[in-house]
């Protein structure tokens, strides 16, 4: 959620009217956390509409699978492979997807996949995941990468030099990730 | 534990543009309004209305013990000549109708504004009412915006509305506006001369003679609100081309009618109660034919149709959940007799449910651990993170209908019991805040009947399904400032319960807690173990070393899976045959030690005593203490 907040902070930063959902209540207990951003010269509904979303960020490897649908037939899939296990499937009443990223692209949606919560752990800190995330998008934006990653930064403003930096790092770890997933993906 | 005072916010500048959520802007909307009294309990998806009010200067806000008591805390400084507001969420006007019924009689002098949000869509409630029927009932204004800027500035018009009239106003949101964030242009606080209260028995004191007499001045004042809703400027009509369908519509679904049909001409009702019939009925000769896109009740609808003009509403959208441009598209495409949308065909891929659950080291995984080894109990529960004790893996939780119930269902279970359930132990389980809330008179009625009731009361020290907000049990207010804690352990033996029947446990024991709680259900009188340990949420909470699993040493028992803690995964699941013949199911484990808290729960079901901290792995073996 504080992804989408950032993302519409640079969407405003343009000239945007921006609407964003959010999702919280059981969702904070571990439950399904989904967020829409629309921008543009006038938003109305604050609901992207099913297969008319331009880009989605799967901060979950099957939540990017559960919220494919949402995507535009031409749309992007900004896929974490990482995966966030919950109690259901621990306990066996159901089964992890064997390979999300393959099923979401076997359902003819454009994929750029990448392992953010492995670079937000070699950084350090797994909160890093949403700048990785980030990083990855904003190759994908009718706006520039510099201002959204100064959105990113301004947050910090306030605190250690050391948690710029690393966002910095992160950023641009996640806007490789994108580049090289794209450019594999070409290939 | 040392109070720490939160700081009040500096507000930003009149005229700056801000991206606020519904809740946000309605915070910012009621200070600008100089309201001097803001009160409310905790409630999704109103919550963060208070917690923002509460960081706003030169007012004073308050975390109530129930909504009842914060719309009487509110009421009072309307008496007193002070713009006063009180939030809660739509369940919360249940408990604050009393209130509210007679309040509307004697009227307010210093505006009160009330805002109540509906889960429209049941993202974290129990029901999914609609609050407009208060307006109804209770003769109210009821103003519905339909984003954040509306949200704001139908905040400052409700003031205005409420004083004029000496009415309360009802502000109706939704989860799509308090959770929306959008763009809002704020202005500046303009503060209010507060008159004081005055003393006048025929208007405050509503004894019988009394109200009968303010009965005619409150249909009075009724029909002067119906008058002025006709020339609102909240309500408007968008001229529209494509006149086959003019659209009558009110809160978010406004946005989603704009949004859907740009070509349509549209009736946008902000002030929706009392409904203006003439303004809709001179709209009506304007299309072919009426549709009234509403959530979630037909009620401007039913009133419109009663009315004698005709219109077609839930009769083609659903009776239940949100609005979206995805669901009025095709119901009207299907009205007009177009093809379909290809929006209808996209299917979501199958991927498994992600239901909510409790937190690593949760103090109520204890709890529900212990519970769900008890044999022939029923339990009956109540509102609260721990009403998810009812799913996987404990499957320990069997009723819950509303805040307190767990105390006055537990009665009526024991004392309605068949013959075939006559051993059958009732247990009651309900958090702390859920207690003082509205469960306190349950055990009393507990107590004064002669119940056969064990009660599990889960003091965690915060509301923990809202965030942690504090409560008369934290010991702090809603600025954070040190204020006398509730003793609970004081508090159920003054309301009777035996001392011998009173037990303060550690939630982590397990050992202790199950033979407490089968000692105690076992003895026909009502009892009460209070748990002691904190949300893990809250800021005091002190996390410990992590642990973690041995792969050699773990038998794949499955027995720390029953905990039902979030950090523990399966990595490897089989079958074997025991030499008895019997199949027996493994499931091996480890820990995720950047979630685990080191709680130790786990530790305890382990029978092969594979979980171990994670420094002692690293650890020299010749320890030097420092000196």
């Amino acid at each position: 959620m504080t992804a989408t907040e950032i993302l519409a902070e640079a969407a405003i930063a343009f000239g945007h009217d921006v609407k964003k959902t959010e999702v919280a209540g059981m969702a904070q207990r571990g439950g399904v956390v989904s967020s829409h951003l629309r921008f543009g010269a006038k938003v109305l509904s604050p609901q992207i509409t099913p297969g008319s979303a331009d880009v989605l960020l799967g901060f979950e490897a099957a939540e990017g699978m559960r919220w494919r649908h949402m995507l535009r037939p031409s749309g992007l899939a900004l896929m974490n492979t990482g995966r966030l296990v919950p109690p259901v499937v621990d306990i066996g009443l159901f089964e992890y997807p064997d390979d999300p990223v393959a099923s979401v692209r076997a359902a003819g949606t454009r994929v750029y996949s990448f392992d953010a919560s492995a670079i937000a752990h070699e950084l350090g800190d797994m909160r890093l995941g949403n700048t990785v995330m980030l990083g990855a998008i904003s190759d994908h934006l009718p706006f520039s990468a510099e201002v959204l990653e100064q959105c990113i930064l301004k947050r910090f403003a306030s605190k250690k030099a050391e948690l710029i930096e690393l966002n910095r790092r992160a950023f641009a770890a996640g806007r490789a990730a994108a580049a090289k997933a794209a450019a594999s993906e070409v290939a | 534990m040392a109070a720490v005072v939160k700081e009040k916010a500096r507000p930003a500048p009149a005229q700056s543009r801000l991206l606020m959520s519904g809740n946000d802007a309605v915070s910012r909307a009621v200070w600008e309004a100089g309201v001097r009294v803001a009160a409310a309990y905790p409630g999704t998806p109103a919550t963060e209305m208070l917690e923002v009010i509460s960081t706003y200067p030169d007012l004073y806000a308050e975390w109530s013990v129930n909504e009842k008591v914060s719309l009487e805390v509110a009421f009072g400084a309307a008496m007193a000549g002070s713009r006063s507001f009180c939030a809660m969420k739509h369940v919360g006007m249940n408990v604050a109708s009393d209130a509210l019924m007679t309040l509307t009689l004697t009227g307010v002098a210093g505006g009160l504004v009330i805002a109540i949000a509906d889960d429209v869509g049941l993202s974290s409630s129990q029901n999914e009412q609609d609050s407009r029927y208060w307006g109804r009932f209770a003769h109210v204004p009821v103003l519905e915006p339909s984003d954040s800027q509306e949200a704001h500035d139908f905040t400052l018009a409700a003031f205005e509305l409420s004083e004029r009239f000496q009415t309360p106003v009802i502000l109706r949101l939704t989860t799509r506006i308090c959770h929306v964030k959008g763009l809002v242009t704020v202005g500046e606080r303009r503060e209010h001369a507060v008159a004081g209260f005055v003393k006048d028995v025929s208007r405050w004191v509503m004894v019988p003679g009394a109200a009968g007499r303010r009965l005619p001045l409150m249909f009075e004042r009724e029909n002067k609100l119906r008058a002025e809703a006709e020339i609102s400027p909240l309500n408007g009509v968008e001229p529209g081309t494509d006149r086959r369908v003019g659209f009558v519509t009110s809160g978010p679904a406004y946005m989603h009618v704009r949004e859907s049909f740009p070509d349509a001409p549209v009736l946008k009702l902000g002030f929706t109660c009392p409904v203006p019939i003439e303004l809709v009925r001179h709209f009506a000769t304007q299309c072919d034919q009426l549709v009234v896109v509403e959530e979630v009740e037909p009620l401007i609808e039913n009133e419109i149709k009663a009315q004698g003009i005709a219109a077609l509403g839930k009769d083609i959208l659903p009776r239940s959940g949100e609005l979206s441009p995805s669901i009025l598209k095709p119901a009207i495409a299907k009205l007009l007799g177009e093809a379909l949308p290809d929006v209808v065909k996209i299917t979501p891929m199958q991927v498994f449910p992600r239901p909510p659950t409790m937190c690593a080291a949760c103090p109520h995984l204890g709890v529900y651990y212990t519970l769900a080894q008890m044999r022939n109990v029923t339990i009956s529960g109540d509102i609260g993170c721990y009403t998810l004790g009812f799913g996987q893996p404990w499957n320990a939780l069997d009723a819950c209908i509303s805040m307190g119930a767990s105390m006055g269902m537990a009665l009526g279970l024991d004392k309605g019991r068949a013959e075939s359930e006559k051993d059958k132990k009732i247990i009651a389980v309900i958090g702390d805040s859920t207690f003082m809330h509205m469960g306190m008179q349950g055990l009393l009625d507990i107590v004064y009947n002669k119940g056969n009731v064990t009660v599990l009361l889960l003091d965690n020290r915060a509301v923990g399904m809202t965030g942690g907000q504090a409560n008369p049990g934290t010991g702090r207010d809603i600025n954070g400032e040190e204020v006398p804690r509730v003793d609970f352990a004081s508090l159920v033996k003054a309301l009777g319960v035996r001392e011998e029947r009173v037990h303060v446990l550690n939630p982590y024991e397990l050992p202790k807690l199950f033979k407490t709680l089968r000692e105690e259900s076992k003895i026909a009188e009502p009892s009460v173990i209070i748990t002691n340990q904190p949300c893990v949420l809250v800021e005091h909470y002190k996390a410990r070393k992590p642990f973690r699993v041995l792969e050699d040493k773990c038998t794949g028992c499955g027995n720390c899976v029953e905990v039902g803690c979030p950090a523990i995964h399966v990595t490897r699941r089989d079958k074997v045959i025991r030499p008895s013949g019997k199949e027996v199911e493994r499931s091996f484990v480890r820990i995720e030690s950047a979630a685990c808290t080191g709680c130790g729960l786990c530790l305890q079901p382990c029978a092969p005593d594979a979980i171990v901290p994670v420094e002692a792995l690293s650890m020299p073996i010749h320890v030097v203490k420092p000196s």
